[in-house]
């Protein structure tokens, strides 16, 4: 809501040395966001006067129409000026910036020669001059504003401050000259005077014409109905100048004179209005529900399809205009309208509201009534309207008709104390009383109780909590105490989030970079992933509104998304580079057309809080890493070392280390991978992770270098492995015992084969094994290969002897024999 | 060597005589002191203190005299090899510092080479700043709260007081996943997590919501659709303003410092009322900025403050959708965004540059913010 300053005075008393910025200031504190406070005219400087257009002759050799104007500005001679515009005649009140004046952007005017004759001024736009934002022709000022000569700064409302005020949903009010003006006397502790008690001097009915009938099918939607009826209006009555400004500073378009009261009242007021074209009615103007089939083509020239839960405005024809949200075309009032019916109703919030949401409309109108506007207030702005239609319009007034269901009294019933006890401070009862009835409550004491009545134009106010904010605002926030609860002793990082940390430092310290990627990704990804057509990851929920059609679906694995990450710092030029994300993932279907919606004025049953859960798809947290170039680029010394499947897999080892969780690593087979190169981490018999080198396919689909390699681990999976308390070690101190021993197997044969069955064959006393060597050629047959183990023997109790290790091996000897058919090297 | 001669008369040995002895020790010191290198001292150790040495000799020679003179001589010449070794090893130690000092200065390398080594790698500063100011609620004994992103319509707006008409709806532009009418939505704000906590917790409530949350925004330098924030929560007898208050200046102590000056300004949310938004003072220009174009501020836009976030006391229709006796029980809560405390507290001027995935983002900050 824009706002002038100097239309706030004529309501509130504040003192004449406060600027906008410092009204702005107490306004703010109130709680008004008041965004901005423009100068009207900021950086004009000079006079500027109005100019009586004596002469134009059209200069019609140049390329666009060229007017040479004889003004008389009041200084003897009339002036000559060039001028471009078209929207001005002979007669005409102007404009006129005389040489020596600046205008905003630094442009000072001089007399200067173009188009063949000196231009001495020039005849300006709103925008021109810094007054709005109107650039369609020049101004044009009503016949008899001024005197040729005189300042027109003055006449145009130049140097006046203009609010802009960001207006929360609760305050629908504050949408008015009346609630703002009200906001500001209060917060300057000075007079108030109510625009509404100045709206109370029209002169009763004319008789010559009964008023048109209204009526209201839906007293529920539309309680309070209202149509007076003013005619014989001059339809070329200018709009006032003082109007003009106002709705311009306000930031609304100069119309007609009609269009223009209704709108001024409005923002004056606060109450939408609307005009009809008396003429164009046809019976009983009505408020309903619109019939199944029927259309209506709104002021603004589209044709919509009207919904049974549309309310709308009608006549015997049918629609004729969406309530508080747009008329209809039919009816509009046109440029030789001389007979006026004026609607002011009050159309319930959640009505308006949908309907600007089914058919993608609002208006100032629809904007005030989505809000709540002031349920009293109908027949005191159509009055208001008529009687400026009246005084302005030469029009006459032939009287009202109305429709009104009884309205509700709302009191709330507070505890004096009730402010003081939830700010946390202080607040004297009669400071309390006084402030409500400042902002228009009615308040009766009762003991320590009070009895507050809210005013009709303050339909938010409902509750306790309500008032505590109107007065805990009004005393001022800048006073509370800045004090601290004691909580009760807390407990600390649950075991998840202190462990899902400590994988984020660690994977750090490995060289990994974190990063945090948006988890909208598509079937196209899932394809480009190779993910076959009944793989669990395609299931997951669908955006009905993505931010972009190409990723409609929320994402099942890290890896899709991070991928994008990888190729955009390969496309930066970091070919190198460890990046991973720790974060949510959707699985399995999510919502449901008979989704529970639980009552919220008591806690849901347990059954109905299950019920939401199950609505929602699994999301459990994945970690996710891609690994692209070199772990360590070539250097003087060495050569670069590339990442390989065996970064991807000892990070997710390394994982499963933090977590303190038992792990086994399987040959894997994610379809994104290399067939040979991709190992399944198994926890507790479950997979948890899948590492590896990614497919070629998958790389060169998200343009990152060959031979690329990834994880994707289930961390909420793996961390309800993890033990809560870990177990101190038991070693022994008795000597080391060490053997090497190779083993000669077949090709195919796995390494992790091969382990299992020495640690099968060495029993408990083996302490370690690892593989150091792999060797197939000329010294092993065709086919087979040979794999070295260095092990290490160490007995709880005692020095393990010759004899025993000698023993040892023989066992391994025979155990990896009959397991995996080795025979030693 | 020969046996004994009982027949000489030892002050005929001149090789005993006592400047013989002592021309020896000096010869040895002489022959030692001018060994410059171990090679050296070693041939100088053989010939003055080996067992062909002129002591050595002499030392033999001590047998052959008798027994009255023996215990004398053997004195003064035993005296002089123990003075001859000790010179060896004094000189022995110098020379073998002096060596061991040649092959490290022999090893040195040019230590400002580049090295080969593996890439840092460091956390998302969203990530450590929002376990920062987790931590900060930690000490005060609060929990931390967690709930899916992809949440129940019901817990996002219904039970926040946002019916299903209320323009509060439509200040937030909502991802619904499909259908619209399907019930769930992807939260768009922690506060959901409040309802949670409310069903799931026993009273008194103490907890914090860092997490992710999602509008229809487009990215750009100032707005991204996914982004995330710390929600707070207190659920307590006796609550205050003033307690809202002082909890978001301890933070705001935290996070930016000592000094930084807060204030609250009325506002309006559904589920708190009243209703405020904590704003910073400008901790770049202090507010100087305000109204003078010569000192314009980049980082306030020359307002003076800075929109941190929004809290107020629980509204007590929130309260009553979780079962909880608001004649009993208030609360407060409050919720900031994560995004916008980084870009203020460590000057971050492009938002785009916390959801690219640039490595170079997060390579500098490490592993804190």
């Amino acid at each position: 809501m824009r706002i002038p300053l100097s239309w706030i005075r004529e309501v509130a008393d504040v003192p004449a040395d406060q600027s906008g910025r410092d009204v702005a200031e107490r306004l703010i504190s109130a709680g008004l966001e008041v965004e901005t406070v423009d100068t009207v005219g900021a950086g004009l400087t000079g006079p500027i006067v109005v100019g009586h257009v004596r002469e134009i002759e059209e200069l019609t050799e140049f390329k666009k129409p060229i007017r040479w104007c004889q003004v008389d500005i009041g200084a003897g001679e009339p002036s000559g000026i060039i001028c471009g515009a078209q929207n001005f005649t002979e007669g005409d009140l102007v404009v006129v910036a005389p040489p020596g004046t600046t205008l905003p952007g630094d442009f000072t005017i001089t007399a200067r020669e173009t188009y063949g004759h000196v231009s001495n001024g020039m005849i300006c736009s709103e925008r021109e001059l810094g007054l709005g934002d109107d650039h369609a022709g020049i101004i044009v000022l009503p016949e008899g504003t001024a005197e040729a000569g005189a300042d027109a700064s003055q006449i145009l409302g130049a140097g006046d401050d203009v609010l802009d005020i960001a207006i929360t949903p609760d305050r629908g009010y504050a949408l008015s000259l009346r609630g703002i003006g009200r906001e500001v006397a209060i917060a300057y502790g000075v007079d108030f005077h109510d625009p509404v008690d100045r709206a109370e001097t029209l002169p009763g009915p004319a008789d010559d014409r009964a008023p048109a009938a209204c009526a209201s099918d839906d007293l529920e939607a539309c309680p309070l109905f209202t149509l007076r009826t003013i005619t014989g209006i001059d339809p070329h009555t200018p709009t006032p100048q003082w109007m003009r400004n106002r709705l311009r500073d306000c930031g609304m378009r100069s119309v007609s004179l009609a269009v223009d009261i209704t709108n001024y009242v409005m923002l004056e007021l606060g109450q939408p209005l609307h005009a009809f074209d008396l003429d164009a009615l046809q019976g009983t103007v009505r408020a309903g529900r619109a019939q199944p089939g029927e259309s209506l083509e709104t002021i603004d020239h589209v044709e919509r399809t009207l919904s049974v839960d549309d309310l709308t405005i009608r006549d015997d024809r049918g629609p004729i205009g969406l309530a508080g949200t747009m008329g209809g075309a039919t009816t509009e009032i046109a440029d030789d309208t001389e007979n006026i019916a004026l609607e002011a109703a009050y159309f319930g919030a959640e009505v308006v509201a949908r309907m600007g949401r089914r058919h993608r409309l609002t208006s100032e109108a629809s904007r005030r009534f989505e809000r709540g506007i002031d349920r009293a207030l109908a027949p005191v702005a159509s009055a208001r309207a008529s009687e400026l239609l009246v005084d302005l319009a030469g029009g006459t007034y032939q009287g009202m008709t109305a429709v009104e269901a009884p309205m509700e009294e709302r009191v709330i019933r507070i505890s004096g104390d009730l402010p003081s006890q939830v700010a946390g401070m202080d607040i004297p009862v009669h400071d309390v009383i006084a402030t409500l009835e400042a902002i228009g409550c009615s308040v009766t004491v009762d003991g320590s109780e009070l009895s507050v009545a809210p005013p009709s134009w303050r339909p938010d106010l409902t509750d306790p909590a309500d008032l505590v904010e109107e007065v805990v605002r009004l005393v001022g926030y800048a006073k509370l105490p800045s004090t601290l609860p004691t909580a009760p002793a807390g407990h600390g990082l649950t075991h998840a989030q202190r462990l899902r940390r400590r994988i984020g430092m660690v994977l750090a310290a490995r060289g990994l970079v974190e990063v945090l990627t948006y988890p909208f990704t598509s079937d196209a990804d899932a394809d480009a992933l190779r993910w076959p057509d009944d793989d669990e990851r395609r299931v997951s929920p669908r955006l009905a509104n993505p931010l972009s059609d190409e990723q409609p679906k929320l994402r099942a694995a890290i890896l899709p998304t991070l991928l994008v990450a990888a190729q955009r710092n390969v496309s930066r030029g970091f070919d190198d580079a460890a990046i991973f994300e720790m974060g949510a993932v959707f699985r399995g279907p999510a919502g449901s057309q008979h989704a529970p919606r639980p009552g919220v004025d008591q806690r849901p049953s347990d059954e109905e809080w299950q019920q939401l859960q199950d609505l929602l798809p699994d999301q459990p947290t994945h970690l996710g890493a891609v690994f692209t170039g070199n772990r360590v680029a070539k250097t003087w010394a060495d050569d670069a070392e590339a990442f390989t499947w065996a970064d991807a897999l000892s990070v997710a080892q390394d994982v499963c280390q933090v977590l303190g969780v038992e792990y086994v690593v399987e040959r894997g087979d994610d379809p994104s991978f290399h067939p040979g190169r991709c190992a399944q981490v198994m926890v507790d018999g479950e997979p948890v992770a899948i590492a590896g080198e990614l497919h070629p396919a998958v790389t060169e689909a998200w343009g990152l270098p060959p031979r690329s390699c990834a994880l994707e681990l289930d961390i909420s999976r793996a961390i309800e492995s993890s033990p809560e308390v870990r177990p101190a070690p038991d070693f022994s101190s008795h000597p080391i015992a060490k053997e090497d021993i190779a083993l000669v197997v077949a090709g195919d044969v796995s390494a992790r084969d091969v382990a299992a069955s020495i640690e099968r064959g060495a029993g408990e006393l083996l302490e370690s094994l690892s593989l150091f060597d792999v060797y197939e050629g000329d010294q092993v047959p065709d086919g087979h290969k040979s794999v070295a183990f260095a092990l290490r023997f160490r007995a709880p109790d005692r020095t393990l002897s010759a004899e025993e290790l000698a023993g040892i091996r023989e066992s391994i000897v025979q155990s990896t024999s009959a397991d995996v058919g080795a025979r030693l090297r | 060597m020969s046996g004994p001669n009982t027949n000489f008369d030892p002050k005929q040995v001149a090789s005993l005589d006592v400047d013989a002895v002592e021309a020896m020790v000096a010869d040895a010191r002489a022959a030692f002191a001018a060994a410059d290198d171990l090679d050296a001292l070693k041939a100088a150790r053989l010939a003055h203190a080996g067992d062909r040495s002129p002591l050595a000799l002499a030392n033999r020679e001590i047998g052959a005299l008798p027994p009255a003179a023996k215990a004398d001589v053997g004195k003064r010449v035993g005296q002089a090899r123990a003075a001859v070794k000790s010179a060896l090893e004094e000189r022995e130690v110098v020379l073998t510092q002096e060596r061991d000092a040649r092959v490290l200065e022999s090893e040195a390398v040019d230590i400002t080479l580049p090295v080969g080594r593996a890439a840092v790698g460091g956390r998302h500063p969203l990530t450590t700043l929002m376990e920062r100011m987790a931590d900060v609620f930690i000490s005060m004994g609060y929990d931390i709260a967690e709930g899916p992103e992809a949440e129940a319509e019901w817990a996002n707006f219904d039970a926040l007081n946002v019916p299903p008409d209320h323009p509060a709806r439509t200040m937030q532009d909502t991802f619904y996943v499909e259908s619209a009418d399907s019930g769930v939505v992807l939260r768009t704000q922690t506060s959901p997590i409040q309802i949670r906590a409310m069903l799931e917790r026993p009273l008194p409530i103490y907890v914090v919501a860092p997490g992710r949350v999602y509008r229809t925004d487009e990215l750009d330098a100032t707005h991204t659709p996914v982004f995330h924030q710390i929600e707070g929560l207190a659920v307590d007898e006796g609550l205050t303003m003033g307690d809202l208050k002082g909890t978001l200046d301890h933070l705001a102590r935290q996070m930016f410092g000592e000094g930084i000056v807060t204030r609250l300004r009325p506002s309006y949310f559904p589920f708190t009322e009243p209703s405020a938004e904590v704003d910073l003072e400008c901790f770049v220009c202090r507010g100087a900025s305000v109204g003078d174009a010569s000192r314009a501020c980049r980082t306030c836009g020359s307002e003076g403050w800075i929109e941190w976030g929004g809290c107020g006391m629980v509204n007590p229709r929130v309260l009553a959708a979780v079962g909880i006796d608001t004649d009993v029980y208030r609360g407060f809560a409050f919720g900031m965004g994560i995004e916008r405390t980084l870009m203020f507290r460590n000057s971050v001027t492009d938002m785009r540059d916390m959801v690219e995935g640039d490595v170079r983002f997060t390579t500098a900050f490490g592993v804190d913010a």
